[in-house]
């Protein structure tokens, strides 16, 4: 659980902004300046109301689990999960830094940034509470 | 009854290989093709409509249509992945319909287990280009792992156990038992699926569909030519296809499309849920099938896990007879696309051909779920009612 070996993140001409703020431990979610909603993933065209008027926006990095997966057959295993933000999306993600067998949905969980196996750092969760290491 | 039905399936084959090690990729496709015409009882020359997705070696139909040198009036290559298959039929009665093609020509083939693809565990391959690529592959998403959270979901939100999901592997279990072309033909307990080596927690080995060389064709056509063949006739009489995404990150990954398509494919044949006699549902991992049969109608939402308990899925045993095949747990699954043989063994069903030990008695209309793409990120389902007549 300790070194990331998952695949290195490809930003595009778009997200690159995300990428590097996340190599500086910030997390960062798309908001419309028109309809106030953020979401996730992040793209220019806001999927609720289609104004092409979207604002990145730092998030708090808390969030809890809304589910997860043990990949205990992968060479390095380590847990896929969707986390639910605190400004309200759901994104794919990894917990880290956990007690396996005590994970469960609804646990809390804050942002954490691990280099990635090339240039960029990548957004994982750790348990913020009861269960964290 | 006599329901409006603007095409008829009149040929189905289903390839009878599982390990393809002689067979070029477009050879399976022309004897699955071949195999279907038979059926029917027409000729290549017949066909004038050719319906194929991206396991169709070349670009788009080009390459298949010219190795088996038809003649052409009308082409789709429609891809949601395991469930395109489905659409097709939808979409070729829709075109013999609009007056596009008279006999449309679906063909599903490959060799995935020669071509070392036969992990579920394959990580994506997909084309960086792709929006969502940049935000899934990064945190090493797998198909296990999504179904894995869906699964975990499902079990937080309802009391979803295990043992529940096993059942449906025994089911399928139990049905391929009786195929003698099954991949897996020995009948499994609740014990055997909960003591299999946890693959990606929740899901065990089990729990998870084989993958197969091989695969599958169907013949559609209009109904003057159907009323004109031997072979018992199976109308399309309800088509229903939509996808489904993130929403923008508000999602719930417990749902799945097949609300919405099973709501079409119901309005459209104006049947209900309880009418159907026999079901076949994509079963890439026991959890696909609860959640269709939550979506479909057949239980309320949350209530799937009791719903398959004792054997409620099996034929001549339970209330609802699903995969007589066997499935994709256990008897087939070409290419990892399951729509094909969905609606092969469901076209049996309506004709009385399916195995006499799990044949459903009077099987008069019967309905064919796909999920194709992943559950809990983005999907398609498809959903077709067929009917005897």
């Amino acid at each position: 659980m300790s070194d990331y070996l998952n695949p290195e993140p490809v930003p595009a001409p778009d997200t690159t902004i995300f990428w590097e703020a996340a190599k500086q431990g910030r997390l960062l979610l798309k908001q419309c300046r028109n309809c106030g909603k953020p979401h996730w993933y992040p793209r220019q065209l806001c999927p609720f109301c289609f104004s092409v008027d979207t604002d990145w926006i730092e998030a708090s990095g808390k969030g809890e689990i809304y589910s997860f997966c043990y990949m205990r057959k992968a060479a390095a295993p380590y847990v896929l999960a969707y986390v639910t933000l605190a400004e309200g999306p759901t994104m794919m993600t990894n917990i880290v830094d956990a007690d396996i067998g005590s994970l469960y949905t609804g646990q809390k969980v804050e942002v954490d940034f691990r280099k990635s196996v090339g240039e960029w750092s990548v957004p994982l969760f750790r348990p913020s509470g009861p269960g964290s290491l | 009854m006599s329901r409006h039905a603007a095409a008829y399936i009149v040929g189905a084959y289903e390839h009878p290989l599982r390990n393809a090690p002689d067979t070029s990729v477009a050879q399976l496709h022309a004897e699955v093709a071949a195999g279907a015409l038979a059926d029917a009882g027409l000729t290549k020359e017949d066909i004038d409509g050719f319906f194929c997705g991206p396991d169709a070696p070349g670009t788009g139909p080009l390459s298949l249509a010219d190795y088996m040198n038809l003649n052409l009036r009308h082409v789709d290559t429609t891809n949601t992945s395991g469930s395109s298959y489905l659409i097709h039929v939808a979409h070729a009665a829709q075109a013999i319909a609009a007056g596009k093609c008279n006999v449309a020509l679906i063909t599903l083939a490959g060799r995935p287990r020669q071509e070392g693809k036969s992990k579920g565990a394959l990580k994506r391959q997909d084309n960086p280009n792709q929006p969502d690529f940049e935000w899934e592959n990064p945190f090493g998403i797998q198909i296990l792992g999504v179904y894995g959270m869906v699964a975990q979901r499902h079990m937080h939100r309802y009391g979803t156990t295990a043992e529940q999901m096993a059942w449906v592997k025994v089911a399928a279990s139990h049905h391929a038992q009786f195929n003698p072309h099954a991949m897996l033909r020995d009948p499994v307990t609740v014990e055997d699926v909960v003591n299999s080596p946890l693959v990606a927690d929740p899901l065990h080995r089990l729990d998870c569909c084989i993958v197969t060389d091989g695969g599958g064709a169907l013949i559609v056509t209009r109904p003057e030519i159907a009323k004109s063949l031997k072979r018992p006739r199976v109308k399309v009489v309800g088509c229903g296809e939509a996808p489904m995404g993130q929403a923008g990150g508000y999602f719930e990954i417990t749902d799945t499309a097949a609300q919405k398509s099973g709501a079409a494919a119901y309005a459209e044949a104006n049947v209900k849920p309880s009418d159907i006699k026999y079901v076949s549902l994509y079963d890439s991992f026991t959890i696909t099938a609860m959640l269709q049969i939550e979506d479909l109608g057949f239980c309320e939402k949350g209530a799937v896990g009791r719903f398959v308990e004792d054997g409620n899925l099996i034929s001549g045993r339970g209330r609802l007879p699903f995969n007589t095949d066997g499935g994709g747990l256990c008897n087939n699954h070409p290419v990892n696309r399951g729509g094909m043989t969905k609606a092969l063994e469901a076209v049996r069903q309506i004709r009385g051909e399916a195995h006499p030990s799990v044949q459903v008695p009077n099987c008069d209309l019967a309905l064919a779920n796909a999920i194709g793409g992943q559950l809990g990120v983005r999907h398609a389902s498809s959903t077709l009612i067929l009917e005897r007549g």
